[in-house]
């Protein structure tokens, strides 16, 4: 075959589309959705079982489903989504061919192998560790093999993406330096890489102790060792869903960077620091020294949080830019109520933005205090963090590009979209309840992974405060609005690549120009030193500035009240 | 656009933008101040955690639990048998956790310093001081040792916030605090 006819010409974009490239596009998102759905679907049993009145599942269910949440729906729908990301930012960003789609095939039926294994034990029974599965507790070997061989595949992914990087460069299909969001997938794919390896290193010696080869690993090793994997692979969520905001951004606003330099930067912040994050997990550990919990745990000063902060203040910098650029200049926030509120790949992405930002970034530096880890530790505030990071962080901005996914690669038009507009602020605003119900139950102590905060059968009981009970009722509440949000995602999904209407016919024309740029003169003029005036992201950033410095300290004065400890 | 390669060939010779600039030093200083604020704390909070363990092993830390409870027991829970150990004010307290329970219950005079020993004979076990809000990870093999002070007369429980299998929701204890008698 030769290599024109591999290819077709996107006509919304002027992208040249690699065909393998697209159809491994396609099946990565497919198996990422069908994931969510079931991980998706324990979780709502969980919150169910939460909730003290409905108090849904029996004990063993409800670890078995916790176990199993996690599981589908921190890893492998966000990695399989994540695989579909990076093919669509290397080659299909660059016009270029992916690099090894044959290796790239063999990576997806590792994983889909990988997930469909663990899952098989976690529903015998046997394998109900939660997603941590700390040592000696010990799950059935095939469950730790069904990681690992996931792992592999989702290596294999990273490196047919740097090799198509390499190939682009090579065959020049583009010129100077990559895209930014590229250049965001990159810093993705190199910190997946860390974590791959640490999760090797902890897995594999797992896997041998569960099948008798090896006689004990030490809890403490193992649990420095498993986060440099568990939260490391939260980084590339991070990194992953900062580069499909200014994806968003860029497709729906014709948004520009405001500095190259800073964003870019901000990433590289990212490579050097967030693996730092296996700290955050150890603060309450036995035989830790400050020096190192307070090094670790910060990322060393908070350069990776920095980074964060940056992007939080160029994606909407950049929006404002490029709607004020469209004449959306009355008063501060003109360009925000009339930016496209009803396009739910915008809705998603800001609100993903917001939320990202205020719920999941600020609960995380707390959590991450040395001594404030000492309230929270364990408790509810900690899903509820993460809640804010993965579920309204990641989750909703993979939802968002979802819909520009399936006009440009899967070549549908969206079936109901009237359902399509509302779904980010279904999903988000329960996806927000869920993680602010959480952190308002942690902060009252309840502990997470528990199945009976009323303690019905215990010899000693411990009666938790009205509050908590609330907390736990409302956060029921919440988990079916974002089930809700959930569902018609999937619905509008899964109904749109089956039954949407095609969207061209001309998907075979041979190749004419290169990639044009899309509206490129739109916003050609802007961005230049001394052009820029952003009073509404300088409010947006103040606002949640003020926030954050009032929050932080609150939660040293309860740390005050608390028993002296040295 | 973020989609395109970058317009300036040499993007990282760019101007930054005086915003740009002023949120980034905002930023970065304010990482320096929370760095600050977590060593300030051990030199002028009262809530830091003194890092000192030593490795035990399940044996060795039951045989000594059962030592200190046998010497300083005052009386039995009614419900549950455990015995409530009064240790002398200044002195060690030890506490174990095991499938699923926290054991001795401690007395605890409010004021006094108690240098308390936490160790695990089986699973990781998450102590949580409840309604005091102290959490704190416990692993067999390590013996945690820290200096705690209650200030707060009355009853309070210690939870297990660490998943440790089909009971974990049992997995109740009890620590007192009373007033010097």
């Amino acid at each position: 075959m030769s290599a024109t006819e591999q290819f077709r010409v996107c006509p919304d974009t002027g992208l040249k589309v690699h065909l393998p490239a697209q159809a491994l596009i396609k099946a990565n998102a497919v198996a990422a959705v069908i994931f969510l759905a079931v991980g998706g679907l324990f979780g709502l049993l969980v919150a169910l079982t939460r909730w003290p009145a409905v108090h849904l599942l029996n004990a063993e269910w409800f670890y078995l489903v916790l176990t199993g949440h996690g599981a589908n729906v921190l890893l492998f729908w966000i990695i399989f989504f994540e695989m579909a990301i990076l093919y669509f930012a290397s080659a299909i960003l660059l016009s270029s061919r992916l690099a090894a789609p044959r290796w790239a095939w063999l990576g997806f039926v590792l994983m889909v192998v990988g997930a469909l294994t663990a899952n098989v034990a976690v529903l015998q029974g046997e394998s109900s560790v939660m997603f941590t599965s700390y040592v000696p507790m010990k799950a059935a070997p095939h469950f730790y093999l069904g990681l690992i061989l996931f792992a592999v595949g989702a290596l294999i992914g990273c490196f047919v993406f740097f090799g198509t990087l390499v190939v682009a460069k090579e065959e020049r299909t583009y010129e100077g330096s990559i895209p930014l969001v590229t250049f965001g997938a990159l810093t993705a794919a190199i910190i997946a890489v860390f974590t791959i390896a640490s999760g090797a290193i902890i897995l594999v010696p797992t896997l041998l102790w569960s099948v008798g080869i090896i006689s004990h690993i030490d809890p403490l090793m193992y649990k420095v060792v498993w986060w440099a994997m568990g939260h490391s692979s939260q980084q590339i969520n991070v990194s992953a869903h900062v580069a499909v905001w200014y994806a968003i951004a860029a497709i729906v606003l014709g948004a520009k960077p405001l500095s190259e330099k800073v964003s870019r930067t901000a990433f590289l912040l990212y490579i050097g620091f967030l693996q730092l994050a296996s700290a955050h997990h150890l603060l309450v550990e036995p035989g830790i020294s400050s020096e190192w919990k307070i090094f670790n745990t910060s990322y060393a000063m908070y350069l990776a949080v920095l980074g964060s902060m940056i992007h939080g203040m160029t994606v909407p910098g950049s929006i404002e830019a490029a709607q004020r650029q469209k004449g959306f200049t009355n008063g501060i926030f003109q360009w925000l109520r009339k930016a496209p509120w009803g396009n739910p790949a915008f809705a998603g992405m800001f609100l993903s933005l917001l939320m990202f930002g205020f719920l999941g970034g600020i609960s995380g530096v707390i959590l991450g205090t040395e001594q404030l880890n000492i309230l929270m530790h364990n408790t509810l505030y900690v899903p509820g963090h993460f809640h804010g990071t993965v579920v309204t962080g990641t989750t909703l901005a993979f939802m968002a590009i979802t819909y520009l996914v399936i006009p440009l690669i899967f070549r549908r038009e969206l079936v109901l979209p009237g359902l399509a507009r509302w779904q980010p602020y279904l999903f988000g605003i329960g996806a927000a309840g869920i993680s602010l119900f959480m952190m308002g139950a942690g902060t009252l102590g309840v502990a997470r992974r528990h199945w009976d905060i009323t303690f019905s059968d215990a010899p000693l009981t411990f009666e938790y405060s009205a509050g908590a009970f609330l907390m736990l009722g409302l956060n029921g509440i919440a988990a079916i609005l974002a089930t809700l949000g959930g569902v018609a995602y999937v619905v509008v999904v899964v109904g749109s690549v089956l039954f949407g209407k095609r969207k061209d016919a001309v998907a075979a024309k041979p190749a004419p120009a290169p990639a044009a740029p899309v509206a490129a003169p739109v916003v050609a003029s802007y961005g230049g030193a001394g052009t820029m005036k952003l009073p509404g992201t300088i409010t947006l950033v103040s606002v949640f500035f003020v926030a954050f410095v009032l929050y932080y300290y609150v939660n040293w004065k309860y740390l005050a009240a608390v028993w002296p400890l040295r | 656009m973020a989609i395109h390669p970058p317009k300036a060939l040499i993007w990282w010779d760019e101007p930054v933008e005086r915003t740009e600039l002023v949120w980034i030093t905002v930023a970065f200083l304010w990482g320096l101040v929370m760095f600050g604020t977590m060593i300030v704390w051990h030199f002028y909070g009262k809530q830091n955690l003194s890092n000192e363990a030593y490795r035990t092993t399940p044996e060795a830390f039951l045989a000594r639990t059962e030592a200190f409870a046998e010497k300083h027991k005052v009386r039995e829970d009614g419900n549950s048998g455990i015995p409530v150990v009064r240790p002398a004010p200044g002195g060690d307290a030890y506490l174990l956790a095991r499938l699923w329970q926290w054991w001795p219950i401690l007395e605890l005079e409010k004021g006094q310093n108690y240098r308390l020993h936490i160790s695990s004979l089986d699973w990781q076990h998450g102590f949580s001081l409840l309604p005091a809000s102290i959490n704190l990870q416990i692993h067999p093999g390590y013996e945690m040792v820290l200096t705690v002070t209650p200030d707060v007369a009355g009853e309070f429980s210690v939870v297990c916030n660490e998943f440790c299998g089909i009971g974990h929701h049992t997995m109740v204890g009890r620590i007192y605090v009373v007033d010097k008698k």
